[in-house]
């Protein structure tokens, strides 16, 4: 048992690394990615509403009735997002105006319903937890990577320290939205090329 | 009237829904390698974000502004938009069903589309009045099936060019909505 919860955790990580394996919630990727911090603190914040909406929808797997499972998923999920928003908003608020939107739109992030509905609906509770953290844990990751990328590329900076002096030229197409997409796109290649070997 | 025409440049074109503001890329990428699924999705969208935008204002201003329940905003706003895809689809199902199938499966995968959720919030933010709303709901909603028909057009095209194998598949999609986003980067500032 203690061996399949590690691997329910694991494969996250690696195998089903969001969102370079399941292609799914996009969206906040491309957006807040600009800096390190805000992809950090994005991922975090899914992590947060992803390990306890599969917590929540595997307690009460038996009790929901299949035909309205979405409805009650997107119930579970909208509460924990509301908790996220005003949490956020009293403990972090910078990174809260930072983010905007994006904050309450955790609750059409793909990833989390999908989790729900693929892997919450069907397992007990450790494994479900242990599927979210992992998940989660990967999403931050990628997020915090593709932050790295952009920030040092578009603004030369890292965690908002300056890197190359002020002779640095900033190549600032990155931390718009063409560079949100053409380095999404060319991380996945590099993605495909160490994973394929 | 200037200020209405001026808003819809700026919906459609600037500030782009899916390439300039990053929502709703989930269908835009899942639905655009044919022709056909993303002329029917991009319907959809017109057609829902309108009604979406409306009544969450509507709910938004009536409700939710006067009894302090702003907080509330994220749980009733989702709410709103499934039941409101549900009924559509019901309705279609019974009075138009040319339409219904033609829009098929493309109406309830609309209730997880950041992109209604997204307009929705950022008319309340924007604090637009009701007509602005309308507008504003319709000329995202136009960009939202102008970029992906666009986008559409493009990866028909890739599908015949013979692509490095690590590249293939969504990471060329990717790299290719970058190049379409950079088109309407151009659009930056004319508004």
């Amino acid at each position: 048992m203690a061996k399949s919860i590690t691997q329910e955790f694991v494969k996250g990580l690696w195998d089903e690394i969001p969102p370079f394996r399941l292609v799914l919630g996009l969206c906040p990727v491309l957006a807040v990615t600009t800096t390190v911090e805000n992809g950090l603190g994005m991922g975090l914040a899914t992590t947060f509403v992803l390990v306890c909406s599969n917590m929540l929808v595997s307690l009460l797997r038996d009790i929901i009735p299949s035909k309205v499972r979405i409805a009650c998923f997107i119930v579970i999920i909208a509460t924990f997002v509301t908790v996220v928003e005003l949490l956020m908003q009293a403990f972090t608020y910078p990174l809260f105006l930072k983010l905007g939107i994006f904050i309450p739109l955790i609750v059409v992030n793909c990833i989390v319903l999908g989790r729900s509905e693929a892997f919450a609906f069907k397992n007990p509770v450790m494994p479900s937890l242990a599927d979210g953290l992992g998940i989660g844990i990967g999403f931050t990751l990628s997020l915090a990577a593709l932050g790295a990328v952009r920030e040092i590329l578009g603004s030369g900076t890292f965690f908002n320290i300056s890197l190359f002096g002020p002779s640095f030229q900033p190549f600032s197409l990155m931390v718009e939205a063409p560079g949100a997409f053409i380095c999404l796109g060319l991380m996945l290649c590099i993605m495909n090329l160490v994973g394929n070997k | 009237m200037g200020d209405y025409i001026l808003l819809v440049i700026s919906c459609i074109l600037v500030n782009n829904i899916l390439l300039a503001q990053y929502l709703g890329n989930c269908p835009f990428l899942g639905t655009s390698k044919k022709m056909e699924t993303a002329v029917g999705m991009a319907m959809a969208v017109v057609f829902v974000l309108v009604m979406a935008g409306v009544i969450t204002w509507i709910a938004d201003t009536f409700f939710l502004k006067r009894f302090g329940l702003e907080y509330l905003r994220t749980i009733s706003f989702i709410l709103v938009i499934a039941a409101l895809v549900q009924f559509v689809e019901m309705f279609l199902k019974k009075s138009i069903p040319a339409l219904y199938a033609g829009l098929g499966i493309f109406l309830p995968l609309i209730t997880t589309n950041c992109a209604v959720m997204g307009v929705c919030l950022i008319n309340i933010k924007e604090e637009y009045t009701f007509m602005q709303v309308i507008v504003s709901s319709f000329g995202y909603a136009v960009g939202f099936g102008l970029a992906l028909i666009l986008f559409a057009g493009v990866r028909e095209r890739i599908l015949l060019a013979r692509v490095p194998k690590p590249l293939q598949d969504t990471s060329i999609a990717l790299v290719t909505a970058g190049i379409l986003s950079l088109t309407f980067y151009a659009f930056k500032g004319m508004v």
